[in-house]
């Protein structure tokens, strides 16, 4: 341990060497562990590099999933690729107009204050569910009756299983991720600025709408791309409200909306049944899955910091 | 105690249509041992500036009577913030709040547009006429197109230069105007805050890419699209540079024939400079009014010559 504390410590100009003993195994501890989760990291990007490369081929990403017991006859993700972008779209088509709503809410306007605290305490609630509490839910909701016309009805049984129970769902795994974003954006903006517009005859509604939401712009942005980037990895709702059939199972033969209403599968569906745990157990597969879902999050971060670094470098109000 | 010579406090003449020339005068009795610190301007005696000329006071017989302010209090919850102040507000000439911070001289300003309203547990009494009409029976919309307001800080819309503009042409509750259509009236809005030269070319580009002096200006066109009757000045030029605060002050003379400006500043010699009447605040309460010659030269309140002597502040 003390080699690891001094190793630092004596890189450092400022000299730790005169901190009490404590301190010295603290920052020792601290350091420690930061270059332990670096090393996490990288060993699951690495390993998940490596492998894909090695398992990932253009025939997976254009063939259906297809049964059997060898990797020639078990085809590729091609369903499942277009089910997560389906899904991702679906859900923060809903999460991203909800989201924005509630924030400009609640930091513009927020009475009575009783139901803004409610609100916010409600959002910051859903962020901490676990998906499949909220999967359950949906599995209840969506076998209602009423709401038969969202997915499939055999026997006069709703079945409950869609892309749109699915990405009404997950819309609330990304709403949070919007609304927190979203306001962190419209707080930033000085009050000067709104009052700027009021003093010039707006309204709040005008000001809202033609300066503050534009201004926001990057946030919300930012947000919309943080929770696409949770819808796109949740697994619980996929299989619980999608039915995590591997390949898509219109519901009749409209054409979008019979897709929408049908069945399907995501790629961390597809993981989870590749897994060498999993019922498929095809691991080649479940990692060129897994490696394609692994770049699809690193852009979306990558996304995140150019729209931040950029909005940082506009010139701002003071 | 020995204080420094303070620099001389300059006025901008009459005809300064083709340059910034500014003329010197010698610090009045009163300002003289006004401390050279508070100059945030950076003029600097120099021969050129050596010419005794004040510019002569305006004749307020052609000065317009546009806002009343009649016994006006305002109070934030139990702290009074404004105390029963009563001030004419004339087109023609400009008027300089002046008071130490806190004096309730911002508060005064944002009550001639009813922006005050807009702070929770502000209550008000008195009354203010735009015209003879009681600003409370107004719509606040149409009332702060009437009395518009430039801000302390710079803050154009994050639009382009050109919309920045336009926005403040549409009118509430009324269509979107076409771009060709108020062309003509943002370029005049521009051309009157004097930027229109500087950024003819660039009026689809960010407003927020300009320089501070330009967005300060911006703003004042801004303020001036709509074509108000008074123009409200919050401090414009306390953070900007000594040149694009020196075009503001030109600016502002020349604006003052068209719309009745009132401007509140802490900068004593940027009120001697460009203010035809003065009023020191003080605690809420207005001490002194009167014309800036006679502020300057001879307060009759002891308070008003403690200030602007440089007492206190």
């Amino acid at each position: 341990m003390s080699t690891v504390t001094a190793a630092p410590a004596g890189k450092r100009k400022t000299s730790s060497a005169s901190w009490r003993l404590t301190d010295r195994l603290g920052l020792g501890l601290a350091w420690l562990l930061g270059l332990l989760f670096c090393a996490i990291a990288a060993a699951i990007v690495i390993y998940f590099l490596v492998e894909g490369i090695r398992y990932l081929s253009p025939s997976l990403l254009v063939t259906n999933p297809a049964p059997g017991v060898s990797e020639s006859q078990t085809g590729g993700f091609l369903d499942p690729l277009l089910g997560t972008v389906i899904i991702g779209f679906l859900a923060m088509a809903i999460a991203t107009p909800v989201g924005v709503g509630i924030a400009v809410w609640l930091s513009e306007f927020g009475r009575p204050t009783g139901l803004a605290r409610v609100a916010e305490s409600s959002v910051e609630m859903l962020a901490g569910e676990p998906s499949v509490v909220l999967a359950l839910f949906g599995t209840i909701l969506f076998t209602v009756r009423q709401l038969g016309f969202l997915s499939q009805t055999s026997h006069g049984i709703v079945l409950g299983q869609s892309f749109f129970a699915a990405a009404a769902l997950l819309s609330l795994v990304g709403l949070p991720m919007v609304v927190a974003s979203t306001r962190e954006g419209l707080q930033a903006i000085p009050s000067h600025v709104r009052e700027a517009s009021y003093a010039v005859g707006k309204t709040k509604i005008a000001t809202t709408r033609r300066v503050l939401l534009p201004a926001a712009r990057p946030s919300m942005i930012t947000g919309t791309m943080l929770g696409l980037g949770r819808v796109i990895g949740d697994t619980a709702i996929v299989l619980l409200l999608l039915g995590g059939t591997l390949t898509f199972q219109p519901a009749n033969s409209i054409p979008v909306l019979g897709l929408l209403r049908g069945t399907g599968d995501t790629l961390t569906g597809y993981i989870y049944y590749n897994a060498p745990t999993g019922d498929g157990n095809q691991p080649s597969k479940a990692y060129a899955a897994a490696f394609v879902l692994m770049l699809m999050v690193l852009a979306l971060n990558l996304g995140v910091d150019f729209v931040l670094r950029r909005s940082q470098r506009a010139v701002r109000w003071s | 105690m020995e204080l420094r010579k303070p620099p001389p406090v300059r006025r901008l003449t009459g005809n300064e249509a083709h340059g910034p020339e500014v003329q010197a005068s010698p610090p009045p009795p009163g300002i003289a041992q006004h401390a050279a610190g508070s100059n945030g301007n950076g003029h600097r005696p120099s021969s050129a500036f050596a010419m005794p000329a004040r510019r002569a006071v305006r004749d307020s017989s052609i000065a317009i009577d546009r806002m009343h302010v009649d016994e006006l209090s305002v109070a934030y919850g139990t702290k009074p913030a404004v105390k029963s102040v009563s001030l004419p507000i004339r087109q023609g000439e400009v008027l300089a709040l002046i008071g130490p911070s806190g004096c309730g001289k911002t508060t005064l300003l944002r009550s001639l547009n009813r922006l005050t309203e807009l702070t929770r547990g502000a209550s008000f009494s008195g009354r203010i006429t735009l015209d003879g009409v009681d600003i409370a029976t107004l719509e606040p919309t149409a009332l702060r197109r009437r009395v518009t307001m430039v801000f302390q800080q710079p803050n154009p819309f994050p639009m382009s230069v050109f919309d920045n503009v336009a926005y403040v042409l549409r009118e509430q509750a009324s269509r979107r105007p076409r771009k060709a259509a108020v062309r003509g009236a943002v370029r005049d809005a521009l051309a009157r805050a004097g930027l229109l030269e500087e950024v003819a070319d660039n009026l689809d580009h960010p407003a927020l890419r300009l320089s501070g002096g330009q967005q300060q200006r911006l703003c004042i066109a801004r303020a001036l699209a709509a074509h108000p009757e008074v123009l409200l000045l919050d401090e414009p030029c306390s953070a900007l540079d000594p040149q694009s605060t020196r075009l503001i002050e030109e600016l502002i003379t020349k604006l003052r024939q068209d719309v009745a400006v009132v401007i509140v500043t802490h900068n004593l010699q940027q009120a001697y400079r460009i203010a035809d009447y003065v009023a020191f605040m003080y605690l809420g309460e207005l001490v002194e009014y009167g014309s800036a010659h006679k502020m300057f030269g001879a307060p009759q309140q002891h308070r008003t010559q403690e200030y602007i002597s440089g007492a206190f502040g």
